[in-house]
């Protein structure tokens, strides 16, 4: 916990601490300066506040024992038993992770008639597929899942669980990581394992302003959830070695207050979160005719177009095509932003992009500081210019050919 | 049907930077305000209060002053209001933050729903729904997009997945994290203010009204995960800029994508 030694305080390190505290915590209290529940323990006021004024006190608290806990294992995301890609990608980080401590890399599979769809994870260099292959676990309905994975924690006792960011990972990752009382890290772009088995994670907070590396030193299993395409999937192995283990589950376990009366598929076409190339149209578009423009570009690239919030506020697009914290996660070969300032919030979304283009005309717009490829101008001319070059060349190779 | 809608209040503008040089946060003009999420699962339980009837109690943990979000709920047309606040709750995570909103909600007691927005836009982890409802022991729905029916024992509701709309009928007493969008949120009302005020009263619930006052369970002590550092993102290494005539800049981007082959 936090101490303010209160005799040291005079007005001026008051000051001074209320300026430093991101949160406002420091409020002034019957007892002087007080520290309120805002605060969010980042510690910035022992640190580079004035010494000797806020002290930070460590709590002995009993201790987990780590070497109980062994293995890193991926939830397998999936629908009707058809895997996430997300699910591949993970146990790629999860293998990278594994050698560290020299842990297995397990996989987690619930659902019904999946067993035989089980070998396909092998392939990536799962070393153990464990397998709850019930009926009544056809549709994702928290309860039973919840309690399929209670039983695999408590049976196998794995360290780190790495679940991808999906509605699905999202709603039942907390609901698991609650039962246990143990940390669940969201949204976590870079993990790292220390040799002591605690996951570094790293992840975005403050609407991706600011970066924050999280750990849970004292509770396992640990979890955390990371966004589709943040990692590289793992190339698939000739040889597969691991084991499938199918587990059994009390029937009292499967039971639900939840009834599942229909499910129809969402139309995809809207989905840009696959695309390849993306052109995202920002702020700097003026009007809704510009787009004509930007379509054209996109259609002679196959590319998708996309865009920031401002844009869809103005009704110019589905909301489903917004890049950013609030809309989706890309990760395209290429993206072109146009007319987009890159505040953070679009950023966070796209900013593992392979090949960034950015073209604006403030050279200080932020979305510099992210892009490979930075151009300064007028994109009412560059857009155009660049238009009439791809036609032409189409029609030069056409010529040719 | 009584309603609970947990609410936050976060600061009102998410462009805060870090200082490299020192590590602190640039936090110049950070107002607070209610999180924008929150506005959708207020609009849900005021929709279903219209048909259904029953009460809308709003919860917040936070210092005293988040009072002022539970008051624009009012304004709204919430009828009852709660702050958990106390010292011992600094520092919580999500763990301690969903214990500590179930143990308030334990407290209030007669309801049948509890609904939440997506997620907050100061954390944005959108988990502090689903451990509610974990560590009050009811079942729970996030990602709703329409409510569809309300019975007297269960809500059908609509969830949003990646690739598929699912239908769920739930038993109540639930929990729902509702979609933005779900509604289109009514703004504070001038005359429910003038009704509300003086005569509305905060509730302020802390550690020793809980069943559970055990305060290794709260705050940082309840918190399983610790902030090490935080850091100002990294910004991308390979970088060339290019100036010139529109026509020059029009030329080297199709250069560009002819060398990357893109086209």
């Amino acid at each position: 916990m936090l101490k303010i030694n209160q005799e040291k305080i005079t007005e001026e390190i008051k000051k001074e601490l209320m300026g430093i505290c991101p949160f406002g915590a420091f409020i002034e209290g019957n007892n002087g300066l007080e520290i309120s529940a805002a605060c969010k323990m980042c510690k910035l006021c022992v640190k580079k506040g004035p010494a000797g004024i806020v002290e930070y006190l460590e709590e002995v608290k009993e201790t987990v024992n780590k070497d109980e806990w062994k293995g890193i294992t991926v939830y397998v995301d999936h629908l009707d038993g058809k895997i996430h890609p997300v699910t591949y990608e993970l146990i790629g980080k999860a293998k990278k992770l594994a050698k560290i401590t020299n842990h297995p890399v397990y996989a987690l599979f619930i659902g019904k008639n999946i067993t035989d769809k089980a070998k396909e994870l092998l392939c990536y260099g799962v070393d153990e597929v464990f397998v709850y292959d019930f009926k009544e676990l056809e549709y994702f309905v928290i309860e039973p899942y919840t309690n399929a994975f209670e039983d695999f924690i408590q049976k196998i006792k794995p360290s780190s669980i790495l679940v991808g960011a999906t509605n699905m990972g999202r709603s039942l990752a907390p609901r698991i990581a609650a039962r246990f009382r143990t940390g669940l890290t969201a949204d976590c772009t870079v993990l790292e394992m220390r040799e002591n088995t605690d996951l570094v994670q790293i992840r975005p907070a403050f609407g991706g302003n600011i970066m924050a590396q999280i750990v849970t030193t004292n509770n396992r299993p640990q979890f955390c959830t990371v966004r589709y395409k943040v990692f590289d999937a793992p190339e698939k192995i000739a040889r597969a070695s691991g084991n499938i283990t199918k587990m059994e589950l009390d029937n009292n376990k499967l039971v639900s207050n939840i009834k599942v009366l229909g499910i129809t598929k969402k139309e995809v076409e809207l989905d840009i979160s696959e695309a390849d190339v993306i052109i995202a149209a920002g702020r700097g578009v003026k009007s809704e005719k510009d787009m004509a423009m930007i379509s054209e570009l996109a259609e002679l690239l196959g590319a998708r177009t996309a865009c920031t919030r401002p844009l869809i506020e103005t009704g110019w697009f589905d909301s489903r095509l917004q890049i950013g914290l609030s809309g989706r996660t890309v990760k395209p070969k290429l993206i072109i932003t146009i007319g987009i300032s890159g505040a953070v919030q679009f950023a966070a979304g796209m900013q593992n992009s392979d090949v960034i283009i950015a073209i604006n005309n403030d050279p200080n717009a932020p979305i510099f500081n992210i892009a490979h490829y930075g151009i300064i101008g007028d994109l009412y001319e560059i857009i155009p210019g660049l238009i009439s070059k791809i036609k032409l060349g189409d029609s030069l190779v056409k010529a040719v050919v | 049907m009584n309603t609970i809608v947990c609410i936050k209040q976060v600061p009102g503008t998410t462009s805060v930077e870090v200082d490299p040089g020192t590590g602190v946060l640039k936090r110049e003009g950070i107002e607070a305000k209610m999180n924008p999420y929150d506005l959708f699962a207020l609009e849900t339980a005021l929709q279903i209060k219209e048909v259904k009837g029953g009460a809308i109690t709003s919860i917040t943990m936070g210092p005293p002053q988040a009072g002022e979000i539970i008051y624009e709920s009012f304004y709204m047309g919430v009828d009852e209001g709660y702050v958990l606040t106390d010292r011992k709750f600094a520092g919580a995570d999500v763990v301690a933050t969903s214990y500590t909103l179930s143990q308030g909600i334990r407290k209030i007691s007669n309801y049948d729903l509890i609904i939440c927005g997506k997620q907050t836009t100061d954390g944005d982890t959108a988990q502090v729904g689903p451990e509610v409802a974990e560590f009050l022991g009811i079942p729970h729905v996030a990602n709703v997009g329409k409510i569809l029916n309300i019975g007297k024992d269960s809500i059908t509701v609509q969830m949003n997945m990646e690739e598929t709309l699912e239908i769920q009928s739930i038993k109540l007493p639930c929990l729902i994290t509702v979609e933005k969008d779900i509604y289109t949120p009514r703004l504070p009302s001038y005359k429910k203010k003038i009704q509300t005020k003086d005569k509305k009263q905060l509730n302020y619930l802390s550690i020793k009204d809980f069943t559970d006052s055990n305060e290794q369970n709260y705050g940082l002590n309840g918190s399983p995960t610790q902030v090490e550092r935080i850091f100002p993102p990294e910004v991308s290494k390979e970088k060339i800029m290019l100036e010139g005539t529109s026509e020059d800049l029009s030329e080297k981007i199709f250069s560009l994508l002819v060398e990357k082959k893109f086209m």
